[in-house]
């Protein structure tokens, strides 16, 4: 497992790996908003918590049609679901290290793009701890959806629309906790809500994958 | 340890290809597959590595003894040639991997991108993961596909040794590789295909 996650790592960041894309993404996301709806800061801030979140939920969507198809096309994942490493195990290594070239760097620069948007100083440490503890949910629900539409020549499309639905609490709830912080309330109730989405879709969702990838591999 | 099959079955994407296949291979021993293009020879060395179930019969083989090699390598092009069988090799616990180069003649090729290989050179670097695992039985799909002589060569030797120190193969192959193994001609199990009603 370990192996596989290091390997992931070194193919992202490789020429042509998927790291830095997500990244990119959500900065031209995040810069265009004012640009978008006016430099107005009442305006922004209020709109602040829901932009970052939905810009990092769509960055996440970018990468991930490639988290198996890649692996299928050169029949690594063939050789992976021979190999002594449960096909669970390979599930959750990928899905790690989807988070680490995508959620993690995302959750580290979100602050200063917080500060663009005017967001409240008392909301930007919700907000990271928000999107650190929400955005691995969200790379393990779409390595799951990845892991369904492997097969599929043009997946992506497919894939966005499985895996959208899915996003959604873990969207609502972690922008509900970055607004909270904001107007000044307790916050504390939507960031556990995430919590336990991300928990249990740890312990839930690397089976899932695998027997989608079985069902897949036939 | 022997790789014994038992009246097995076998269907590709809903289709009956094969069907009452028995054979065994014993310790020190290569069996040869043959059949023409479509006879279901990847189908039953998927069936074999547990990539796609049996509908009948069974495989009997000691549990995580089998390594598969199929058409692809599964070669990662921005990876250098060491780098990719380190991952191969640490997948299956081990690390040394200096004497699975000499023996696909890698030596000199070991820091270079996988993507400026050739794709004789890719397909010894494929074989070269079988050495890495070391696992006992071997299941190879089509394994000279585009070596030249040399590597054909090679290979055989890399058969040889490993089928002289107890292990076991499994080869589908067209061409004669110069191996003194079993030929299993694999058209004589072909599964009658389904009758159809004609319809009202």
């Amino acid at each position: 497992m370990i192996a596989i996650l290091r390997r992931d790592l070194r193919l992202a960041i490789r020429a042509g790996g998927g790291f830095g894309l997500a990244l990119v993404f959500f900065l031209i996301v995040v810069v265009l908003v004012p640009f978008a709806v006016g430099p107005d800061t009442d305006r922004l801030s209020v709109i602040a918590p829901g932009v970052l979140w939905l810009g990092a939920l769509l960055a996440c969507l970018l990468s991930l049609d490639r988290l198996f198809a890649t692996d299928a096309e050169d029949g690594s994942l063939e050789l992976m679901a021979t190999a002594p490493v449960p096909l669970e195990g390979v599930v959750l290594a990928k899905a790690i290290a989807h988070w680490m070239t995508t959620g993690l760097p995302l959750a580290l620069v979100a602050p200063a793009l917080g500060i663009l948007l005017a967001l409240p100083v008392q909301a930007v440490p919700v907000l990271t701890l928000g999107l650190l503890i929400g955005t691995p949910a969200l790379s393990m629900i779409g390595s799951f959806g990845a892991a369904l539409t492997v097969g599929l020549k043009r997946g992506g499309l497919l894939l966005s629309l499985l895996v959208l639905p899915l996003y959604v609490p873990t969207l609502i709830f972690g922008a509900l906790a970055a607004a909270s912080a904001a107007e000044g309330q307790a916050w504390q109730t939507p960031l556990l809500l995430l919590a336990g989405i991300t928990l249990g879709s740890l312990a839930l969702l690397p089976f899932a994958g695998a027997g989608a990838l079985r069902v897949n591999l036939r | 340890m022997e790789l014994k099959v038992e009246s097995l079955a076998c269907v590709r994407s809903g289709m009956p290809v094969l069907s009452d296949v028995s054979f065994s291979v014993a310790a020190g021993e290569a069996l040869i597959l043959r059949g023409p293009n479509g006879s279901g020879k990847t189908t039953l060395l998927r069936t074999l590595a547990g990539l796609q179930p049996a509908t009948e019969g069974s495989v009997k083989a000691p549990e995580d003894s089998m390594i598969y090699a199929a058409h692809a390598d599964g070669i990662k092009g921005t990876l250098s040639v060491a780098e990719n069988l380190q991952f191969w090799a640490a997948l299956y616990g081990y690390r040394d991997i200096g004497p699975a180069f000499t023996a696909f003649g890698l030596k000199t090729l070991v820091n270079r991108p996988a993507q400026k290989l050739s794709a004789g050179q890719k397909r010894r670097l494929g074989l070269a993961r079988l050495l890495v695992s070391r696992r006992p039985i071997w299941l190879l799909d089509e394994p000279t596909v585009s070596l030249d002589t040399d590597g054909v060569a090679r290979f055989a030797e890399a058969v040889r040794n490993h089928v002289g120190a107890g292990g076991l193969a499994v080869i589908a192959t067209h061409i004669d590789v110069g191996l003194d193994a079993r030929v299993l001609d694999i058209s004589q199990f072909r599964a009658k295909p389904p009758v159809l009603e004609p319809l009202a």
